[in-house]
């Protein structure tokens, strides 16, 4: 049904080590890109149209292109921070098949330019990190990675870089502050990475995902790649599906499928006898859409179009079993949680969101709560150094606008409990 | 210990200043934390990149960020204590007060709330709570394993989909040194997407505790 590029045969035993990968094909993109111009290989990057599988969707080939020309020390970083909640899908690719992204990592340096790199991998992934050190080891000894790679005079140091458990640092400055051994704060953009970022240098980054497609688009040429998916949604997506399905978990699919299809005929949809309630498309930080939403095709602009957006390609499927204020405080309090503190809409306004749904919860509310609650939301958008407060704010507001009936219920019927109830809640 | 029982979190003395860098001339430190430190110092073209896996170092050793885990790394990067507190307190697996022998982080995120993680998180926390020199129970946030949900990580190692049922044998376990739930392992978990592998291949093997 659909091609398999990442995934085909993923568990076969021993892909992550060298011989199996090499036996495979692995390391012939390598090959294949030293033996061009770097020029070239970044022209099949651009000509592929692929987008960045992180979140944020923005093409790799432009997002290369625009790193400064010249001989100055130029850096790649693998986001491997993966902490959407929702999204497992680099955890798949880099246990089972870590050279693939290793591949990746040197195929894109050298369309970069970049001599050094590194992989920020969250400090929880620890059998990934083991397994990814392991691959680094056998690639460093067969002349992958290191000094004059298979004698084409082009060197890269790759460092794998454990973090220690904080949300924010999969946001790409405040993955750099704490790659530079700091607390994870997001900076102030622009200057955008790719002018300055690690160490101020002119600095690569891309999600495992993204650049564990590069020796894919090598291997089968840019324009080929170009003609799967959707005209603006190029290629194949790896989607982690979980919450109230009968088969969570990851697959991949050709951009464009229906998410019907994918919520119903992968995943198995909700439990029998349930429905539906909502579902976010794009890890918890993406707007919620509800069953009435189910057709819209599962690519970066139809999302988009819908008013959400396709993320880090996490679906989330709640069903009608569970009260949608339960769902808007995990959101909420996990945001407060995370939110590094450094701005005041984000600080604050996650903290009062929390707040006012725990007042909805024990039927302290007034029906005005939800458009202060609302307000709030807005005042949060576009207001701060990097958007964990959007992160919050846009579930936050659709499951406002999408529910308010629900809402002002729950509202209404905890309201007219029996005091000692509300006591002990 | 009793001066370090309540960790990090007490008002600073404003009668001292702050502390300086270590005196290597007077600070101790074990020469095999020393040859780690500075193994990771050297992978960075800043030195300071090293922070992170070095208190990761430290705390494997000491058991936690004490003041005197901080005092030893500051010696040996060539920072300050405070730099490094500051540092630490940001991450939610530094711990800067001490903790149980075993790390049992429970998912309670929305993925796994929706399949019972909360409960499941008081039911390890009841079962573990006689025994706060042995387990370090935690509510942690996602772990990026909503596949198995509910699920938890247990030195490291991702098991799930758990039951309550289940808890007992987990600690047990975790206590003996054993592997965590053997059957229940991400480690040995196939695709989802059936339609990945052409053909049937074997479940993978198991993963060893990381620490503990």
């Amino acid at each position: 049904m659909s091609e398999k590029l990442l995934f085909a045969d993923i568990d076969e035993p021993g892909l992550n080590t060298l011989e199996v990968y090499e036996r495979r094909g692995g390391y012939d993109s390598l090959r294949k890109a030293l033996a061009m111009d770097p020029q070239d290989v970044l022209g099949e990057l651009e000509s592929s149209a692929l987008r960045g599988r992180g979140g944020a969707g923005f093409q790799m080939g432009k997002k290369v292109s625009f790193l400064p020309k010249g001989s100055m020390e130029k850096y790649l970083v693998c986001n491997a921070d993966e902490s959407e909640p929702g999204t497992f899908k680099d955890r798949e690719l880099m246990q089972k098949n870590p050279h693939l992204l290793i591949e990746g990592m040197v195929i894109a340096s050298y369309a970069a330019g970049a001599d050094r790199s590194f992989i920020y991998i969250r400090g929880e992934y620890v059998l990934q990190a083991d397994v990814l050190e392991a691959a680094l080891a056998e690639a460093r000894g067969a002349g992958y990675v290191g000094q004059d790679i298979l004698g084409s005079g082009h060197s890269l140091s790759l460092v794998l870089h454990r973090g220690a458990g904080a949300y924010i640092c999969g946001e790409e400055t405040g993955l750099l502050d704490s790659l530079e051994g700091k607390r994870g704060n997001p900076r102030l953009k622009p200057p955008f990475p790719a002018n300055q970022g690690l160490y101020q240098g002119p600095t690569l980054i891309n999600n495992v995902e993204t650049l564990c497609t590069v020796p894919v688009i090598m291997r089968i040429g840019g324009a080929q790649y170009a003609e799967l998916g959707v005209e603006t949604s190029t290629g194949t997506k790896l989607v982690s599906i979980s919450g109230q399905v009968q088969r969570p978990g990851n697959y991949e699919i050709t951009l464009g499928t229906s998410s019907r299809e994918i919520i119903y005929g992968l995943a198995g949809g909700p439990p029998e006898g349930r429905d539906v309630k909502c579902w976010f498309p794009g890890g918890s930080s993406s707007p919620v859409l509800t069953a009435a939403e189910l057709d819209v095709p599962y690519d970066f602009d139809s999302l988009a179009k819908a008013g959400t957006m396709l993320g880090s390609g996490a679906i989330i499927v709640v069903d009608d079993s569970t009260p949608i204020l339960d769902v808007a405080l995990k959101v909420a309090r996990f945001y407060r949680h995370e939110s590094c503190g450094k701005c005041t809409p984000c600080r604050e306004g996650t903290n009062w969101t929390v707040k006012m749904l725990e007042r909805i919860e024990r039927g302290e509310a007034t029906p005005m709560d939800l458009e202060i609650m609302a307000s709030v939301q807005e005042h949060i958008i576009g207001n701060c150094l990097c958007v964990l407060g959007d992160a919050m704010a846009m579930p936050i507001a659709s499951i406002i606008a999408k529910f308010k009936d629900e809402l002002e219920e729950h509202m209404e019927s905890a309201r007219l409990r029996p005091p000692s109830v509300l006591v002990s809640a | 210990m009793s001066a370090y029982a309540s960790g990090w979190d007490r008002p600073a003395d404003l009668q001292k200043g702050p502390a300086g860098i270590p005196d290597p001339q007077s600070t101790e430190v074990p020469a095999e934390l020393r040859a780690e430190i500075e193994g990771h110092m050297a992978n960075y073209p800043d030195s300071r990149s090293a922070t992170l896996p070095a208190l990761e170092a430290a705390q494997r050793l000491h058991g936690w960020c004490s003041p005197e885990a901080l005092e030893q790394v500051a010696c040996v990067m060539g920072v300050t204590p405070a730099y490094l507190e500051a540092v630490a307190t940001f991450y939610d697996m530094l711990e800067t007060s001490p903790v149980g022998r075993h790390s049992i982080y429970v998912c309670t995120n929305i993925s796994c709330s929706l399949r019972g993680a909360d409960a499941l998180y008081e039911a390890v926390r009841e079962a573990a709570a006689g025994e706060p020199e042995e387990f370090n129970v935690r509510a942690f946030e996602c772990l990026g394993a909503c596949d198995l949900a509910p699920m938890a990580s247990v030195d490291g190692v991702y098991v799930g989909p758990l039951e309550i049922e289940d808890v007992p044998r987990m600690l047990e376990d975790a206590r003996s040194g054993r592997p965590v739930l053997a059957d229940k392992q991400l480690a040995t978990r196939l695709v989802a997407d059936p339609q990945a592998n052409s053909r049937e291949f074997p479940p993978h093997g198991l993963q060893e505790a990381s620490r503990g």
